[in-house]
């Protein structure tokens, strides 16, 4: 085991006016350079524990560390050493993919040479170049999923935290994205990953969590649990451990 | 500063991609001004220069009745039709209702003789007051038993038109009365009538009435009806980006921005300043636009030109507080406002109520007393009074710090309730 990423000790959490705890003493370390996924229900509160993990909501209880960073001491300085790809197109439809990267580049603490620099590359790698200039509002749902990562790794995040990263998206795209994430990841960054398509977080991810009704029910290499389990798919393992019949915990 | 530079840079171009935006901003004030303006340019020519068409049904036979309609003729106001005595009223109302004219005049049959009656009843009192022998074969007729004059007047002419005509009218009945008396009293006393040169004299006044506008600097310009509009819609203008910069935090906050920027290692405070200096410059922008057509443009319209103050550094002071009052209501709108329709709807309808309360759409003196207490909230009325000052009464800045620092204060208010609202939703 490496030094680890994220630890978060004894998190708990409820929203507010809610009596039902969202999280009680959640406990999950995640190593630096993991591909980590994240996986659950709808409603059993990932995308709630990725907001607490970010700082985008402010825990109740217990500690969440990025690469030693308590999230809620440190917020300027731990917010440099993560990136975050929200579920919604979080950028400018208004503006072309290089102006949302200006922009993004900027608040991300970097300087015009190394904006121009990078920019330039991530056109390339994701295939944008030649939609530089035009406005998103203009692109396919593919296209803007795209600019949605480009901007999260201008800055070549230490953490990259990816919410359902692909929605939407056609093969080949999704093809560029898992491609570039394990490109990054190969560099060192380390990808904190949450999706519905099994599949894909089959081929990405390398360590697993599971998480049910605000609690980790399983954790582990994904290679470990199949054998543990007897599973020859994330899919099987997904309803063996979660269960069969549908479940929408609201609010979580 | 790097990112406060990226982060205007953004903003003017998100700004100028919203082309509706954009001519709500600019377009439609100005065209609100050119309106307002030439409408009640037109009514005060229309006061002034042309003569309101009036319908005169005299069945009076008598010369108090062909006197009055005289003295009517003679104020200049009204082009007078005169109709057949005979025609019944409901056919006149007929007319009126066509729009052959706006106002109808019916002197009675016997006005004339009552007139008279009137006059010597009082030329009686007069003379008995001076001691001299009254002619008791005269009747004393009371003047409460006169039979009155009839105004028909088409609904369609609002409430202060009317009275001004009603005014007109009744300064005519005046001198046709004053010179019957007058006649009566001259005959009493010398047995002849009352000659026609003295008569003039007596009635006609050479008492001019001087109109002066109290002004600061001694310029004594005459206030026009673009006076008057060009800085209340500059206002109204200025106060209007509440739908596009309202807009634009509400549209960050669904689309998700919010969540990216807050991510970031950059405060959003620096978003907001963005917000607010590449707005105040567009509302500066707005004033400029609007004081420069007013200036050069209204004249070639036919309009009556926008004359500058002379203190021109308090003009570009007044305006500045005023467009980062009008920011700091556009953001307040924004950060509490959960969708477009309700930051479009709540910004929209609260500009036009202040609007109203502030004395730009009714003059503030007109208000009734309750409403002038709620005037004192509106940073419309502040904003208003300010350049009042400059542009009307020819003030400078010093002059107009009562007002500019009720409506400094009010920015201030608005801010901070703009950031504790953005704490409370944990956004900064």
């Amino acid at each position: 085991m490496g030094n680890a990423a994220i630890r978060i000790q004894n998190l708990g959490y409820s929203y507010p006016g809610q009596l039902r705890n969202c999280f009680t003493d959640l406990n999950l370390e995640i190593n630096e350079g993991a591909r980590f996924g994240l996986f659950g229900p709808n409603g059993a509160g990932k995308t709630t524990l990725m907001h607490c993990m970010t700082g985008l909501i402010r825990y109740t209880t217990g500690s969440i560390q990025l690469l030693g960073n308590e999230v809620a001491t440190f917020r300027k300085s731990v917010n440099k050493l993560f990136a975050f790809v929200p579920q919604d197109f979080s950028l400018y439809h208004e503006l072309s993919p290089v102006e949302n990267l200006e922009f993004f580049g900027a608040w991300s603490g970097m300087t015009t040479p190394a904006i121009r620099k990078r920019t330039q590359e991530l056109l390339e790698v994701l295939d944008l170049a030649s939609l530089r200039n035009k406005p998103v509002q203009t692109f396919s749902g593919g296209m803007k999923r795209k600019v949605n990562l480009a901007i999260a790794v201008m800055n070549n995040p230490r953490i990259l935290f990816l919410d359902e990263p692909t929605v939407g998206v056609d093969i080949q795209t999704r093809h560029v994205i898992i491609n570039y994430l394990k490109e990054l990841n190969r560099n060192g960054t380390t990808l904190v990953y949450t999706s519905h398509q099994l599949n894909e977080a089959e081929e990405l991810c390398d360590t697993i969590a599971m998480i049910a009704s605000g609690s980790i029910i399983a954790h582990n290499s994904l290679n470990n649990l199949l054998t543990e389990h007897k599973e020859d798919g994330l899919e099987g393992l997904f309803l063996r451990l979660t269960g069969k019949s549908y479940i929408d915990v609201d609010v979580i | 500063m790097y990112k406060l530079r990226a982060t205007i840079l953004k903003d003017i171009r998100l700004l100028l991609r919203d082309k509706v935006g954009v001519l709500f901003m600019f377009i439609m004030p100005v065209i609100l001004a050119i309106v307002i303006t030439a409408i009640q340019n037109s009514t005060f020519e229309m006061v002034n220069d042309n003569k309101v068409p009036l319908l005169i049904s005299n069945k009076d036979t008598g010369v108090s009745g062909a006197a009055l309609v005289k003295a009517i003729e003679k104020v200049g106001m009204f082009e007078i039709r005169q109709v057949n005595k005979d025609l019944p009223d409901k056919q006149l109302i007929e007319r009126m209702h066509n729009k052959d004219a706006l106002v109808a005049l019916v002197i009675p049959v016997e006005f004339s003789a009552k007139m008279k009656a009137k006059a010597n009843s009082i030329a009686n009192k007069a003379l008995n007051n001076f001691g001299a022998p009254v002619d008791t074969t005269k009747t004393i007729v009371s003047v409460a038993k006169a039979e009155p004059i009839t105004m028909y007047y088409h609904p369609v002419l609002q409430e202060s038109f009317r009275q001004s005509i009603n005014g007109a009218l009744r300064s005519s009945l005046q001198i046709v009365e004053s010179k019957q008396v007058l006649q009566t009293l001259y005959f009493s006393l010398n047995e002849t009538n009352l000659p026609d040169s003295l008569e003039k004299d007596i009635i006609n006044t050479d008492v001019a009435i001087n109109q002066v506008p109290v002004s600061r600097d001694g310029a004594h310009t005459i206030p026009n009806a673009t006076q008057h509009n060009i800085p209340a819609w500059t206002i109204f203008a200025m106060f209007f980006v509440v739908i596009s910069l309202g807009s634009s935090i509400v549209k960050e906050k669904l689309n998700g921005s919010f969540i990216r920027l807050k991510t970031m290692p950059t405060n959003y405070f620096v978003a907001l300043l963005s917000k607010q200096i590449t707005y105040l410059f567009v509302t500066l922008l707005q004033a400029a636009v609007i004081f420069a057509i007013g200036a050069f443009l209204f004249p070639k319209m036919g309009l009556p030109a926008l004359n500058l103050p002379h203190d021109m550094a308090g003009l570009f002071i007044v305006s500045l507080i005023c467009g980062w009052c009008a920011v700091s209501f556009a953001m307040l709108v924004g950060v509490f406002a959960q969708t477009h329709e309700q930051c479009n709807g709540i910004g929209a309808v609260s500009v036009i109520l202040m609007a109203a309360i502030g004395g730009l759409l009714v003059p503030s003196f007109a208000m009734p007393a309750s409403f002038k207490l709620a005037m004192n909230i509106s940073p419309l009325h502040w904003a208003l009074e300010a350049y009042y000052g400059l542009f009307l009464e020819g003030g400078k800045l010093k002059d107009v710090l009562i007002n500019i620092l009720p409506l400094f204060a009010i920015t201030v208010v608005l801010q901070l309730l703009a950031i504790l609202g953005l704490k409370r939703k944990n956004l900064v």
